[in-house]
């Protein structure tokens, strides 16, 4: 009962945005699935979608109802069982309708903070801004009588650190989607030393009932997934800075990025991963992350950039925006040259590049084939074997590369991020769609 | 027969839906017009042009929910001017509806107020998601029973008499006749050029069928492949008395005589006394083999409506060339398939060829006449002497409404 209770009074805080809109959704269909149940009729849930902006709220509703109309054509065989009950809906799209509705219906659209102040669960998604967060976790705890539990879904900020600034005494944990959370599988759960039990309990019911895959991650800056992401983001940008003391700089975005991707068989170039994220955002993770580390985890490059305005993210629509390369149809046809401060089209580099990384060898798949294939790790294992033999650039970097990998994701397990190599190798297959972990034997 | 009647100058379009490279189903596609189109002027081309044409009918289930249109029969003067202020309507029996199009031509020439019709079925199903098009396609059943039926609601009736057959005559053997009669479906529709599954490359279809079970998202006793698809298409053919085959001057070589028909209809509001039997199918077809004067045993082939392979099995018992719980035998003994003793479903049938519910009367009359006339293409079979008959069985709903055509080589 415990869990249905806390669940009929719920805040998202920055519920319009990117990662808060996927959390307010997924919540809200949780919840409206709760009153469902016949024993819950007489219950109320109220789900308080708090945002700054009332113009993203407008728009938040809308893609609640798309959504909720996906899930529930999807579901349609369940749904008529639990609307058996009433006579007025009798045809699939009747039964359809009426679940969007209850499912829209426990959601309550807010620019107030205050409308948290009675809430029994807090999920915050707001930016990954330490100081932001402890402020509004303060305000809301200050004013809510029922010592509400606290969901923060920062992929970097230690939660003990928050703990300690909002005075929480272990009331938070860190639940931490992964972008778009109504997609992606994955979870990370971070709880701190002092995170109560029963916050974690409640944690892995609600993880389960949203059909997520949990990996734990301990409290440290950056957790597993950005543990690893940022540190091969800095890598890509070192081997870019390298490469580019004898070539062109977007010729060595084109080479690292084509290098990432291709020959490492993953689902996308480095920098494309980095625009798919947002400079900024990356930016402001290490800026978190590096106090935290006795490594420097700081690019001047990426501070270039953002302040140059070139920030990557997505608009509105989920199309990407320009970055380190800008894209033409969701393809990166130029890079960015930080010294001509503007696009260098790729058309100009590509052929010469090219020949100097050499062909893939005849057993390359493409990841979108490998990650369904049902002999992976052969295949992997083949594919590697003859770039090892390749012994050409693109060969060579390949390897340094996916080496390197495997030292960052080795280190998280050392210094006691990850509990072990699976979950690293979890987060980074489930999180970043990677066809194999990056610890593996491959590159032995 | 008080009069001869035939059929002749078939044609189909494709069977459009998942399976076909052209299909896309974030793209817009042609809509009902198109269909009629194609099919009505291949057709009236090969009848000598509309002037020889004394009225159309069009067979159609449910474009009135699918594409918002009811009033089909004044499309005719769209397909060609020359049918302007000629008599033309619509019919509907559900997925019986192309078989009362059929029905409605072969009554007309046999009343004598008419000598050659045009005959059309048309179905556009892709403009909604299956959640959706299951609604519409329950219109086939009472509405009556819509809340307490399953989500899939044709798929859901036709599962519970799979139960039942699977209680009654063993699952496992029942599973390996509907995944033989999928098998074949596949093989067959890869020899006719305009099937769904025309282009479907899987190296083992009975094994894949063998392999899935029925999955929670569908219904408890079938799976994708025991079912049919959804489709877009439309066929049409000419209804002509000998006046009718003079006047156009088409050559009988190129005709298939009607020998007989069976229509029989049950209680929409009834559920089957024997959900293991087709008992409405087997009455349609006891009057359609009267009628032509022949029995069972005179028939070379068989269209027949395996909108799941569970019909298509039924049917076989129906009709009687198996004993009731044997139709799996007859399957797995290779009876049915194109070189069996009476090859089934020529062109893919329903699973193979498509299933746009509306044509599927007409396409049925279509395949039999290229059979029966040595046109299938590389779909040819061989019709012995001795057996010189083919039969099409066009079903509404779950048994409620049946049309049997008989049909045997114009002399």
């Amino acid at each position: 009962m415990e869990y249905e209770n806390r669940l009929q009074n719920v805040a998202v805080l920055g519920a319009a945005g990117k990662m808060g809109s996927g959390i307010l959704l997924l919540t809200a269909v949780e919840m409206a699935n709760l009153k469902l149940k016949p024993e819950n009729k007489d219950k109320t849930f109220s789900l308080h979608a708090v945002d700054v902006s009332n113009k993203a709220l407008e728009g938040l509703i809308a893609y609640v109802r798309k959504q909720v109309t996906k899930i529930a054509e999807k579901s349609i065989v369940d749904l008529r069982k639990a609307y058996e009950g009433n006579e007025m809906l009798i045809e699939n799209s009747d039964i359809i309708d009426q679940y969007v509705d209850d499912v829209v219906a426990v959601i309550r659209p807010t620019t107030r903070m205050e409308s948290a102040y009675d809430a029994l669960l807090v999920f915050e998604a707001v930016n990954e801004n330490p100081d932001l967060k402890v402020k509004l976790l303060s305000l809301i705890d200050e004013n809510n009588p029922n010592e509400p539990w606290y969901f923060t879904n920062t992929s970097s900020v230690p939660i003990h650190s928050l703990d300690e600034r909002t005075n929480l005494n272990g009331r938070i944990i860190g639940f931490h989607f992964y972008n778009p959370p109504a997609v992606q599988k994955l979870v990370e759960l971070i709880p701190s030393e002092n995170t109560r039990k029963e916050v974690q309990d409640f944690a892995l019911k609600y993880a389960k009932a949203l059909k997520k895959i949990v990996v734990p991650s301990n409290d440290i800056a950056g957790f597993i997934g950005n543990g690893h992401f940022m540190r091969d983001a800095l890598f890509g940008i070192q081997e870019v800075e390298r490469l580019s003391e004898h070539k062109s700089f977007v010729g060595s975005v084109y080479t690292i990025n084509k290098v990432t991707q291709d020959f490492l068989v993953r689902p996308m170039g480095i920098f494309q991963l980095i625009d798919y994220v947002g400079i900024d955002v990356v930016r402001y993770i290490l800026q978190v992350m590096n106090p935290h580390f006795d490594e420097n985890l700081h690019s001047p490059l990426l501070d270039k950039l953002y302040d140059m305005g070139v920030k990557g993210g997505q608009n509105s629509d989920g199309s990407q925006k320009d970055g380190f390369l800008k894209y033409e149809k969701g393809k990166a046809v130029a890079a960015f040259d930080p010294e001509k401060k503007e696009y260098v089209s790729f058309d100009s580099v590509a052929g010469e590049e090219d020949r100097k990384l050499g062909d893939l060898p005849a057993s390359w798949m493409p990841w979108k084939k490998a990650v369904r294939s049902k002999s992976k790790d052969k295949d992997f294992k083949t594919y590697f074997n003859h770039l090892k033999r390749a012994n050409t650039t693109g060969s060579e970097l390949a390897l340094r590369y996916g080496r390197k990998s495997r030292d960052i994701a080795k280190q998280l397990v050392s210094q006691g991020v990850a509990h072990n190599d699976e979950d690293v190798n979890t987060v980074l297959m489930t999180g970043f769609f990677h066809a194999y972990g990056p610890i593996n034997e491959y590159f032995e | 027969m008080r009069k001869k009647v035939y059929i002749t100058a078939g044609y189909n379009t494709i069977s459009l839906g998942s399976g076909r490279k052209e299909f896309n189903p974030k793209k817009s596609r042609p809509g009902l017009e198109h269909y009629l189109s194609e099919a009505g002027q291949a057709t009236i081309a090969k009848l000598g042009g509309a002037e020889n044409i004394d009225e159309s009918v069009v067979g159609n289930f449910m474009a009135s929910r699918y594409n918002k249109q009811g009033h089909l029969g004044s499309f005719a003067p769209m397909i060609d001017p020359k049918l302007t202020y000629k008599p033309s309507h619509r019919v509907e029996a559900a997925c019986a509806s192309g078989g009362m199009a059929l029905m409605s031509g072969f009554k007309s020439v046999l009343a004598d107020t008419a000598d050659t019709v045009l005959a059309m079925g048309v179905e556009v199903q892709n403009t909604v998601k299956a959640v959706y098009g299951a609604d519409i396609l329950a219109g086939a059943g009472w509405f009556k029973k819509r809340k307490q039926g399953h989500a899939h609601f044709f798929p859901g009736q036709f599962s519970d008499r799979a139960g039942a057959y699977y209680e009654k005559f063993g699952r496992e053997k029942a599973r390996k006749a509907f995944a033989r009669w999928y098998k074949n479906a596949i093989e067959n529709a890869r020899l006719c050029p305009t099937a769904q599954e025309y282009e479907n490359t899987h190296p083992d279809p009975e094994g894949l069928a063998l392999a899935t079970e029925p999955h929670p998202k569908f219904v408890p006793n079938l799976t994708v492949f025991d079912s049919s698809k959804v489709s877009d298409g439309a066929s049409a053919i000419g209804i002509l008395s000998e006046e009718g085959l003079q006047r156009a001057g088409i050559d009988k070589s190129l005709a298939v005589e009607v020998a007989g028909f069976g229509h029989a209809v049950d209680d929409l509001t009834q559920d089957p006394a024997d959900p293991t039997k087709l008992q409405t199918m087997k009455a349609a077809i006891g009057k359609a083999l009267k009628m032509a004067g022949i029995t069972k045993d005179d028939i070379a082939t068989v269209e027949t409506h395996d909108c799941f392979s569970v019909a298509g099995i039924l049917s076989i018992e129906a009709l009687g060339l198996a004993e009731h719980g044997k139709g799996t035998d007859y399957v797995l003994d290779g009876h049915t398939a194109r070189d069996g003793k009476v090859p089934y479903n020529t062109t893919g049938g329903l699973i193979g060829w498509g299933h746009p519910t509306g044509a599927t009367g007409v396409h049925m009359a279509v395949t039999i006449w290229e059979q029966l006339t040595g046109n299938a293409g590389k779909a040819q079979i061989n019709i012995p002497a001795d057996r010189p008959y083919g039969m099409s069985v066009n079903m509404g709903g779950d048994d409620k409404t049946v049309m049997v055509v008989i049909y045997k080589k114009a002399e």
